[in-house]
């Protein structure tokens, strides 16, 4: 395809500049995040330090953060588990045709298509004039879930359009009953895609911000405060918890994506 | 006893309904429901302190009457074409060379790691990195004084309506990349041979089979970036520091003065024009044999 070798290192070099536009901001908060004392937003870095870092676990200079992260943790991890059973669970359904398939993955694609911001004050409205509180843990939990399962339900999708259904049937065939052909074929082959519905779970839940805002009730998740921070703080506290969170996230992939690869080669 | 196998056929029809009951639970509570409430709350009546359960049109003659409200509809479509038109081609280009410059099938899948994860990283951190970076003593403006390029620092670096279009394009170009990827590794690579060989040059190769080809993907691009730009407001609020307005930071004002009707019919008026966005987009790309 490529022409000349020329032509072939410009399109390398783009691909690389695009990457640095994606982490080159990320990565500068992360250095101004060891700002010294008296250091401010911008560079020039006077001197370096873990001050900023500190200053976040005292509570009355940004608020609840102790409080938020754990509400998040928290949530995404029911988010999490959430997603995932009800995505494969309906991935499997999705295997057959039934009387309303289409319409429920209409409503799935749908989804994902609405505005975020629509979600959130419709959930939201729906619990006021239910005469329900909003809370983290049950309409937040649902608003949010909107957003997590349309992505696992299409990735269960892509997964059992390539899955071979003889496997099953052998299992079948040898006495197995479902819920064994599920457990001891079904299962261990879908396991990677299952482990990437469950990243994309917690992690969407955890950074979520518009789904969350008009259902959290009184208590702040953390993308939540961190935004209430962005008015009001104008310390590198503000990157200190930033890159915190961000170590945090790549922690999760990371540790998704190992396993992603053991189970691969396991099988 | 010769009951049994047919209770175990009507048992194996119910299985793909109980398999698919808490999805549909859960989107009918709290997609399909709220939605409802949306339309019914958009025309009730309300005052300064509460709702007032009713049917009256005033809150869409108030939406649809205000110059405001068409002035931030116009803006927001701006900012929309703005996006979608930088990302399309970003997002293609980088999709193109993922898909077709790295040969090697371990670095492809890398390379396409490294542009996707920072979706899986909070966006109000992406937004708040780009302010040492912007900033009026930020990188960007120190570098080109010390180059002697400009003599006074940009003003309309951050919050400005530049500041919105680059934070939208850096958050959301991959919903562009992922999804063009994705339809060009499924490319039958003799497709682009036999063109080769049909005395077909490079840019007839792209113009004539990638794109066309690629088609699916870029609509599927397409309709993320347009439905995530049409309805952002923190995006806007963040970084045009309350110099820019949006539809959806309109809805968001609202609701912060508890004028909950007035945002209703605000959303509902949205929705119909995201959907007609997503309808003209589906007219054009067949997208089905993609999903």
């Amino acid at each position: 395809m490529s022409g000349l070798p020329l032509g072939r290192w410009a399109l390398l070099g783009f691909l690389g500049l695009f990457i640095l536009f994606l982490y080159g901001p990320t990565i500068t908060i992360l250095v101004l995040s060891f700002q010294g004392p008296d250091g401010g937003l911008t560079f020039p870095l006077n001197g370096v330090s873990l001050h900023w870092f500190a200053a976040l676990f005292q509570t009355q200079a940004v608020g609840d953060f102790g409080g938020s992260l754990a509400r998040s943790l928290a949530l995404a991890t029911m988010v999490m588990a959430a997603t995932v059973a009800i995505s494969v669970s309906a991935g499997l359904a999705f295997r057959r045709r039934f009387r309303g398939s289409q319409a429920l993955f209409t409503l799935t694609v749908a989804s994902l298509i609405i505005p975020s911001i629509l979600v959130s004050l419709g959930v939201g409205l729906l619990f006021s004039q239910a005469g329900l509180d909003p809370a983290w843990d049950t309409s937040a939990f649902g608003a949010q879930l909107t957003w997590t399962l349309p992505f696992g339900v299409l990735i269960m999708f892509a997964v059992f359009n390539r899955f071979n259904k003889a496997w099953e049937e052998a299992a079948r065939d040898l006495g197995a009953t479902p819920w064994q052909g599920f457990r001891h074929v079904v299962l261990p082959i879908i396991a990677p895609s299952v482990v990437g519905i469950a990243l994309f779970g917690f992690s969407l839940s955890y950074d979520e911000f518009a789904r969350t805002l008009l259902t959290a009730g009184s208590d702040n998740t953390l993308p939540l405060e961190i935004f209430g921070m962005t008015t009001n703080v104008t310390t590198p506290v503000l990157y200190a918890l930033g890159t915190v969170t961000t170590v945090f996230s790549f922690i999760v992939i990371f540790v998704a994506l190992t396993a992603v690869s053991v189970l691969s080669r396991r099988r | 006893m010769n009951l049994l196998p047919r209770d175990g056929v009507r048992l194996a029809g119910l299985t793909p309904y109980l398999q698919a009951a808490p999805l549909g639970a859960i989107l009918v509570v709290f997609l399909l429901l709220p939605m409802v409430v949306l339309v019914v709350v958009s025309f009730f009546d309300y005052d300064s302190v509460q709702i007032i359960p009713g049917f009256v049109l005033t809150n869409y003659r108030d939406v649809l009457g205000s110059s405001v409200t068409w002035r931030t509809y116009l803006n927001t479509i701006r900012f929309t074409v703005i996006v979608w038109s930088i990302t399309v081609v970003l997002g293609f280009g980088v999709a193109y060379v993922l898909a077709f410059e790295i040969r090697s099938r371990t670095m492809q899948l890398a390379l396409f790691l490294v542009c996707t994860i920072p979706f899986l990283t909070s966006n109000i951190i992406r937004m708040i990195s780009w302010i040492p970076f912007l900033g009026r003593e930020g990188l960007l403006n120190s570098a080109l004084l010390r180059l002697h390029l400009i003599h006074q620092p940009l003003e309309f670096l951050l919050f400005s309506d530049f500041a919105v279009v680059l934070a939208y394009v850096h958050l959301y170009a991959l919903f562009m990349v992922t999804p063009i990827f994705n339809t060009m590794i499924r490319i039958d690579r003799r497709l682009i041979e036999a063109a080769i060989d049909g005395g077909a040059r490079s840019l007839e190769v792209l113009t004539q089979v990638i794109i066309p080809l690629s088609k699916p993907g870029i609509a599927i691009g397409s309709i993320f970036v347009v439905t995530l730009v049409m309805g952002d407001f923190i995006t806007v609020r963040l970084m045009s520091g309350g110099q820019s307005a949006s539809v959806g930071l309109m809805i968001a004002n609202q609701i912060s003065l508890l004028q909950y009707p007035a945002a209703c019919a605000n959303a509902v008026v949205l929705l119909a024009v995201v959907l007609i966005m997503i309808a003209a987009i589906l007219r054009v790309v067949d997208i089905r044999r993609d999903l």
